[in-house]
């Protein structure tokens, strides 16, 4: 079972009548990135992590993805796996990650060095801590772009200048010669932002960009990477666990639960309809502003799982609050990732009509603020 | 910014100047005031600065001449002033002058502190840099390869060698050096100090086996610090974004593992080499070479209190030193550090 679900998964998503294994031998595809049937496997003390575990989706350029989830759901994971970071980590990765026609998790680490930076480029959660302390920034950035362009040290500079000045750093001309800890936490996630584009990259993957920054400067970093995507026609892919952020930014929108996608789309359709209860819960704990005061945020029952046991079934079964109406079934079957409507996927037993008649009559109301019901007074109501 | 780090040293240097002035004080203190509290006469202590078999009548003659029945505030002015302009100990026909800088005069030895010290300071210098190189250089990088191949075999040997090299005294691992290498195989025959400027091929031929036993010591102490400093540093974020760079893994691990890594380090190592300028005692006890070391062994022997305490001046100077070029050094280094 646990190896039957990945391939119809990825078949589904991908290539509906393509044999098994297809993705073996299949020709490069014509997004900008596509992962197929990605595993992301951490064998430790306690047994087998399974981080990643059969994901599939893609990117085509100038687009934006949005990957949601709690942590632990394999987010990060991810976007490491496709810069090829968990090399010299005992990480198994099989599966493919297509990028630009060239596939990555088979290619030799010299290759994957001069895709990173270069063609890909990261900007990490904790901009403090992922700034080297030693050195001034302009250094860090003039050293990212030189590693992948053969340019003097002057122009080097030059170009990081600009880079820093346009992602609004005021005084860029005297301000490269700081070190990170005299810039404030928005300004240095302006930096690592101004690294990650030095190189023009073709894709740009942002890890809970704004987790850590203070939430009046959320919204200007976010401003600030759509604009500048716009502008360096990069694909994005931003990995937030804040679907508001999504809303802003995203084309589509990936939803990851215990390593596995649950929902998959695009953004209009899943913000219009969601097709998943993990995906309502999601929705139920996002504060509004637009929401009466008194109403509370509907948070999600229990913990993440295990990724060393995964639960049985729909791994969100012990969690969901509809699970008994499967049958059983959510405890013993994995629900396979299927195509509801044009390009909008989900993994549920539920049948879609009755999942449909669930959103519109229990939680859309409740989600848009709008609800004529309390949460208590209906016992559906709530996705807990 | 360089007008910032000149104050910075300026500041830095005031501070030194008054922190060797407490330290004389104490040090001061330990020899003329605790035998005081503890009830020894001026005459008794008189006695200890004397040379062999005294009269009664020359501990009497010194114990005036040493100011010892003055108040002590007098004293430690004169111990200060000895230090800055010399002193005489003697009017009338047999002079006894020390010159400045003047830590006290060996009536046993007949003869000033200060020159004997410095004539054996070169010993101890040469003995101290060159296990300090070979220690710096051997453990860091045993530390570094450790680290990077965590669990490896090499890693556990390393780190057992460590354990041992850490655990075993000096006089152990230096006779063993001894009986092998210079009676069992002679390949460094009769060891004694030759000086630098004399002979550098027969100095530093003299002096492999008192630095590799010296550095065996330390590099086992720095392999382990800078293996646990690695680990800890390579799991930094910063580590990650200078992968996501593209950066090669040896840029990786040098210029942004390592210079982090090595940064307690330099702290570490200024005062360790800083407190063995002061006298490696055991290495030249083993090797019989007449360092500070040495010196302050045979003073304590002798029981020559001027020696001892001109000696322990001196290590606790180069103590001070030794922190204020660190203190600097990490101003240079880690641009976080406020001037």
């Amino acid at each position: 079972m646990a190896h039957g679900e990945p391939d119809e998964t990825g078949d589904a998503m991908m290539a509906p009548d393509a044999p098994p294994f297809a993705g073996m031998t299949s020709a490069a595809p014509s997004d900008l990135l596509e992962v197929r049937d990605l595993h992301i496997h951490f064998p430790t003390a306690d047994g087998l992590v399974k981080a990643v575990d059969g994901l599939s989706f893609h990117l085509d350029r100038g687009q934006t993805l949005g990957i949601v989830g709690e942590s632990g759901s394999g987010k990060s994971v991810t976007s490491l796996g496709i810069l090829g970071l968990h090399e010299g980590t005992n990480a198994r990765i099989t599966g493919e990650i297509w990028l630009d026609g060239e596939e990555l998790v088979s290619t030799s680490t010299a290759r994957i060095r001069q895709l990173r930076g270069n063609k890909v480029s990261m900007i990490f959660q904790d901009p403090l801590s992922s700034l080297h302390p030693y050195y001034s920034v302009g250094d860090q950035i003039m050293e990212a772009y030189r590693i992948h362009n053969d340019v003097s040290k002057n122009a080097a500079r030059t170009h990081t200048i600009e880079l820093l000045d346009r992602v609004g750093i005021p005084q860029a001309a005297t301000r490269v010669d700081d070190y990170p800890h005299q810039f404030s936490g928005g300004m240095r996630q302006r930096v690592m932002i101004a690294m990650a584009l030095s190189c023009d990259p073709e894709l740009l993957i942002a890890d809970e960009p704004t987790t850590a920054l203070d939430v009046t400067v959320q919204a200007q970093i976010l401003d600030l990477i759509s604009e500048l995507q716009a502008e360096f026609g990069s694909a994005v892919i931003i990995i937030t666990h804040d679907l508001g952020v999504v809303a802003e930014l995203a084309d589509d929108v990936l939803v990851m639960y215990a390593g596995k996608a649950v929902e998959y789309g695009s953004a209009d359709d899943i913000f219009a309809q969601p097709e998943h209860p993990y995906t309502w819960g999601l929705l139920g704990s996002m504060p509004r502003l637009d929401r009466e005061r008194e109403e509370r945020l509907i948070p999600i029952k229990g913990t993440p799982p295990s990724l060393i046991n995964v639960p049985s079934g729909c791994a969100f079964h012990p969690r969901c609050a509809y699970a008994d109406r499967t049958g059983g079934r959510s405890t013993d079957e994995v629900p396979p990732l299927r195509e509801t409507a044009d390009g909008h996927l989900s993994a549920c037993h539920l049948t879609i009509s009755e999942r449909h008649k669930t959103w519109t009559a229990d939680i859309k109301p409740l989600v848009e603020g709008t609800s004529p019901f309390d949460a208590s007074q209906e016992p559906g109501g709530g996705v807990t | 910014m360089p007008q910032a780090v000149i104050a910075f040293i300026v500041r830095r240097l005031i501070v030194t100047v008054f922190l060797l002035l407490v330290v004389s004080l104490i040090t001061f203190g330990i020899f003329f005031l605790i035998p005081r509290l503890a009830g020894q006469s001026t005459y008794q202590l008189a006695e200890q600065y004397v040379g062999r078999n005294p009269t009664p009548q020359t501990i009497r003659l010194i114990e005036r001449k040493l100011g010892f029945d003055q108040p002590l505030i007098v004293q430690y002015g004169r111990f200060i002033k000895g230090i800055v302009v010399g002193a005489h100990y003697n009017a009338g026909p047999d002079k006894t002058y020390c010159p400045p800088p003047c830590f006290g005069y060996s009536f046993r030895d007949q003869q000033p502190v200060w020159p004997v010290m410095m004539s054996d300071l070169p010993v101890t210098a040469s003995l101290a840099f060159g296990a300090a190189v070979l220690w710096l250089v051997g453990g860091t990088a045993i530390g570094v390869l450790s680290a990077l191949r965590r669990g490896s075999f090499f890693d556990r040997a390393a780190m057992g060698i460590a354990l041992a090299g850490v655990s075993l005294p000096i006089f152990f691992t230096g006779l063993i050096a001894l009986e092998l290498f210079s009676f069992h195989w002679p390949i460094f025959p009769n060891i004694q100090f030759v000086p630098l400027s004399q002979n550098p091929y027969l100095w530093a031929r003299n002096l492999v086996l008192p630095w590799v036993t010296l550095a065996f010591l330390y590099a086992a102490l720095y392999a382990r610090l800078t293996r646990a400093g690695m680990l800890e540093t390579m799991g930094e974020d910063y580590i990650r974004t200078a992968r996501a760079k593209g950066l090669p893994e040896r840029k990786v691990i040098v210029k942004h593992g390592l210079r982090a890594a090595l940064t307690p380090i330099v702290t570490i190592f200024g005062m360790d080499l800083g407190l063995l300028l002061g006298g490696a005692v055991l290495t030249e006890f083993t090797f019989s070479l007449h360092g500070l070391g040495l010196f302050t062994v045979l003073a304590i022997q002798n029981n020559d209190l001027p020696e001892i305490l001109g000696v322990v001046m001196l290590a606790a100077f180069f103590v001070v030193i030794a922190n204020l070029i660190v203190d600097i050094l990490y101003a240079v280094v880690d641009p976080r550090v406020r001037y």
